[in-house]
């Protein structure tokens, strides 16, 4: 039963930073019709950035609980400029393409800016500085840490917000306007070019915030560290229903669970023949099953033949 | 005609190496209710889409207002007064009716004036009232085609302009249409009405031209086409 409640805690926090690289997705999706593989470097950099904004500012002597928010904000700032200009040059450009033309581009932007961040911060891993507390809490035998206790919460506020954003404000509107109909909202007066944009900055913005979460629970950071998670939040967002935000944030809830419960079992279930070092697996299982039986994700419509 | 709301020259029309337009001229003075009728592929829907911004032109001149619009993206048209109800209506299937009618308003900044307007729509189509926070997808089409206009009218334009606003309509949704393009024409509004249905528009414009494979062949005062032997020939089946 412990292990059981423990597989639940730790699958909601991976899954917390799933969803909220997943809604990164599937926004561009729902608005493009285009995947951004790229976004997984997005998250590699924002966990980058902050870390050497944290860095930088624990140097000059600045308190933690400064030096924290003020390093998320610089990464969320640095992110939203490197969607920005992902976009503009990247994808805009071939806006008319056709598809595949801009799924290649989208790997070419992913291993450019893998190589950058290598020659910028190194090969190596960089030890995450240890500034909340992870103080365990004993809920029913099952441990959780403050900073997962914290990523949850945010993750949680995040979505509500973004929700908020997307189904009460005149931006929002626009929004799904133009996802549903670019050349009707170019006729109620909508800067398509200017939502698109907007819709890659809030997405990084997101994605910044996830890589600063998943550095700050696993306490490291790596160059390559976006590539994985980046596939494991694309197969979120597939699992709820890719272009639709809802789907995104249960994809991701739900990814992270099995991921994490397949891990805690999977020792059992193979007569200990497989470890929990096989987590990667069930992801891509998910993947794989979904494109099979349903390609257009548990919210989802259908959009597959989009996909 | 320096003194029309807007004023076509020589325009041009080539997209996927068709040529739509082959330079037409024609002019709206304030307040003219001038009707652009034809068959189907004379080149109307690609007029007014060229018109709102939606393709270049390839040549010509579009003056709205005195300005040139030749360099004035499709969004920005819709703040200097042009609107466009589009053929097959263009309405957001995922958004409510009342956030259609918003995004009609979406170039306007003040909200009291919004909120007036909004009622006025209403008034205007009250079965738009009953179902304002329904999906616009789940709207028939003749509530779709007036939810289309209500959503055009939102953003106050100067130019109202319609394409085919009959299609697939039934015989008493497009008599509703029509008296309300009448009121909304006599409330002084300019509108350019794009029509394969050439009684109905004429009977309802003071002006109109006829479009034949990209040019105009021929236009003059309602009556007067209505009257004429190449129009009752080819247009009105008589």
């Amino acid at each position: 039963m412990e292990i059981f409640l423990q597989q639940i805690i730790n699958g909601l926090v991976q899954g917390s930073v799933y969803a909220l690289v997943a809604l990164g997705y599937t926004m561009v999706y729902g608005i493009l019709g285009l995947i951004n593989f790229a976004h997984g470097e997005v998250v590699m950099a924002g966990a980058m950035l902050a870390l050497s904004a944290l860095t930088a500012m624990i140097g000059w002597g600045a308190p933690p609980l400064l030096a924290l928010p003020v390093s998320l904000l610089f990464a969320m700032a640095g992110c939203m400029l490197l969607g920005f200009g992902i976009e503009r040059i990247a994808y805009r450009p071939l806006r008319h393409a056709p598809r595949l033309a801009p799924l290649i581009t989208a790997i070419g932007v992913s291993i450019v800016l893998q190589n950058l961040a290598m020659m910028i911060w190194g090969r190596e891993y960089h030890a995450f500085p240890q500034l909340i507390s992870n103080h365990p809490h004993q809920i029913y035998g099952a441990i959780i840490n403050d900073i997962q206790i914290i990523i949850v919460i945010m993750a949680l506020l995040i979505m509500a917000a973004l929700m908020g954003v997307v189904h009460r404000t005149r931006l929002g509107r626009s929004m799904r306007a133009v996802a549903e109909n670019q050349h009707a909202a170019q006729l109620m007066g909508v800067d398509v070019n200017r939502v698109i944009s907007i819709t890659f900055m809030l997405g990084s913005a997101l994605a910044a915030v996830a890589g600063l979460m998943v550095s700050a629970n696993y306490g490291i950071a790596h160059y390559y560290m976006g590539f994985l998670l980046g596939l494991k939040a694309f197969t979120a967002a597939v699992l709820g229903g890719i272009g639709n935000l809802r789907g995104a944030m249960l994809g991701g809830l739900l990814l992270g669970l099995i991921e994490s419960l397949g891990a805690g079992y999977i020792g059992d279930m193979t007569g200990g023949f497989m470890g929990s070092q096989y987590q990667d697996v069930f992801a891509f299982f998910v993947l794989i099953a979904v494109l099979v039986f349903r390609p257009s994700g548990l919210l989802g419509e259908r959009l597959a033949e989009r996909a | 005609m320096s003194s029309a709301l807007l004023e076509v020259r020589g325009l041009k029309v080539a997209y996927g190496g068709i040529h739509a337009v082959k330079g037409v001229d024609f002019y709206i003075a304030p307040g003219e209710l001038v009707a652009l009728i034809g068959s189907n592929g004379a080149g109307k829907t690609t007029t007014l889409k060229t018109l709102a911004g939606l393709h270049a032109a390839s040549s010509g001149q579009i003056h709205y207002n005195g300005l040139s619009l030749l360099h004035i993206p499709a969004h920005q048209r819709v703040a200097m007064g042009m609107a466009l109800v589009p053929e097959g209506r263009g309405v957001f299937a995922r958004l409510s009716v009342a956030e259609n009618l918003l995004m009609g308003a979406y170039t306007r900044g003040d909200k009291a004036q919004i909120d007036d307007d909004l009622a006025r729509m209403y008034a205007l189509f009250p079965r738009l009232v009953e179902r304002r926070d329904q999906l616009a997808g789940t709207l028939s089409g003749g509530e779709q085609q007036m939810l289309a206009m209500a959503r055009a009218l939102m953003s106050r334009p100067r130019l109202l302009m319609l394409d085919e606003p009959s299609m697939g309509l039934a015989p008493l949704m497009v008599k509703k249409i029509f008296e309300t393009i009448k009121e909304v024409a006599a409330q002084g509004m300019s509108i350019l009405l794009v029509e394969q249905n050439a009684r109905l528009a004429l009977q309802v414009a003071s002006r109109g031209y006829v479009m034949e494979s990209g040019a105009i062949t021929l236009s003059g005062v309602s009556a007067e086409l209505l009257g004429s032997d190449a129009v009752q020939r080819a247009y009105l089946g008589g």
